[in-house]
């Protein structure tokens, strides 16, 4: 569902841009370092981002795939417990 | 390298699971190597843990699109064949 | 519920919740030394380095040298060095040029694949799903919506970054321009027309 070149739409394209916000610049930050470390790689990253229901990687924004696809890599490769994540962010 | 500048090939049409930089709708098409690249770590291994080597030659194809417009795209050797 | 405002997440209204959750995953991943806070800072000043201006550089200067035109089209990354560019760690940078007769467009249908480096982090709708689809469907409809106009016998390419290689679109230098310094010509190259949706900027 990524994979979408020539898929069937009329949308316009919106040309409206934004400046990243300070979020989006530590998690594009935080991704590239985990690379640059060897923690994961880019088609690691990508596969991730595809594993996303089709329905949630059509709504959630760019870098909340990249925090999904990242949290997914980590936790397969045992750097991230289940849940972990989940406890630090509600404590 | 098994392809050069010029070849015409085809783009496999077989399924594939997983992670993959074979766009859909480029399989199956008939096309003309412009470039042949660098060799790269394959992507379909390198995604699930594994080391993405032997690197694969990739070739940049290209296309036809209607109205004389061509569409190019970056693709690995062993996606590609020999067009007949 | 406790209602210490030590604990709520530290966001500001305008962010999503996704805000904290990168936060703390930062957080956590510096506590547990899989990387070094120092390093992630490293890495946003640099984002926020990369601007069109670089790429502009790079384009002016193949306007003016044919010589380095050419290695420009064989390989961006080491003539972007030859100028003291950052390059970026894309494995290969390729330029691609417009002529009379050839218009280029730069896409990644699979994600987001971009020339960061010289360019900058690309705009949302180069990252959006109407761009992707459309633009190997129906490229000349696309490029309408950005303003530009191509006669029948110019053929477009449209170039999409399935792999390592990144490309960035030399633009046809605008005519008028033959007395202005290197400079100058940089100027007018915009960030669009180095993707390939527009034209560069006339002399004023």
């Amino acid at each position: 569902m990524h994979d979408r070149g020539g898929w069937p739409t009329q949308a316009p394209i919106d040309r409206r841009e934004h400046d990243l916000a300070d979020w989006e610049l530590l998690m594009d930050a935080l991704e590239n370092t985990l690379e640059a470390r060897g923690v994961m790689n880019t088609d690691e990253m990508r596969r991730g981002i595809e594993s996303m229901p089709l329905a949630e990687y059509e709504s959630v924004s760019y870098y909340e795939r990249w925090l999904f696809t990242t949290e997914t890599i980590l936790e397969e490769k045992g750097v991230l417990l289940p849940g972990e994540l989940d406890e630090r962010v509600s404590s | 390298m098994t392809f050069a500048a010029g070849d015409d090939v085809v783009v496999s049409s077989r399924e594939h699971t997983g992670h993959n930089r074979t766009p859909g709708y480029l399989k199956g098409r008939r096309g003309t190597v412009v470039r042949a690249h660098d060799s790269f770590r394959n992507p379909e291994t390198h995604a699930y843990g594994g080391d993405g080597l032997p690197k694969e030659r990739l070739y940049l194809v290209s296309f036809a699109l209607t109205g004389g417009d061509r569409v190019l795209a970056d693709i690995f050797e062993h996606w590609l064949e020999r067009a007949a | 519920m406790s209602h210490d405002h030590s604990h709520e997440p530290i966001t500001t209204a305008a962010e999503p919740p996704a805000a904290a959750r990168v936060r703390a995953l930062a957080d956590l991943l510096v506590e547990k030394r899989v990387v070094e806070r120092e390093e992630i800072r490293r890495r946003i000043d640099w984002l926020v380095s990369r601007t069109p201006a670089h790429g502009a550089r790079l384009v002016a200067r193949a306007w003016v040298d044919p010589s380095f035109k050419e290695r420009a089209l064989d390989d961006a990354r080491l003539a972007a060095l030859e100028l003291g560019l950052d390059p970026g760690e894309s494995p290969q940078v390729i330029a691609l040029e417009n002529t009379d007769e050839v218009h280029h467009m730069v896409v990644c249908t699979l994600c987001s694949c971009y020339p960061k480096a010289l360019l900058g982090p690309p705009p949302d709708w180069y990252k959006s799903l109407p761009y992707r689809s459309r633009a190997v469907s129906d490229p000349r409809g696309v490029l309408r919506e950005f303003g530009l106009e191509l006669d029948e016998d110019v053929e477009v390419r449209v170039v999409d970054s399935t792999a390592d290689v990144r490309y960035i679109v030399i633009p046809r230098r605008p005519p008028g321009t033959e007395g202005l310094d290197e400079e100058e010509l940089a100027a007018l190259v915009t960030r669009d027309s180095m993707v390939g949706v527009t034209e560069p900027a006339s002399p004023s």
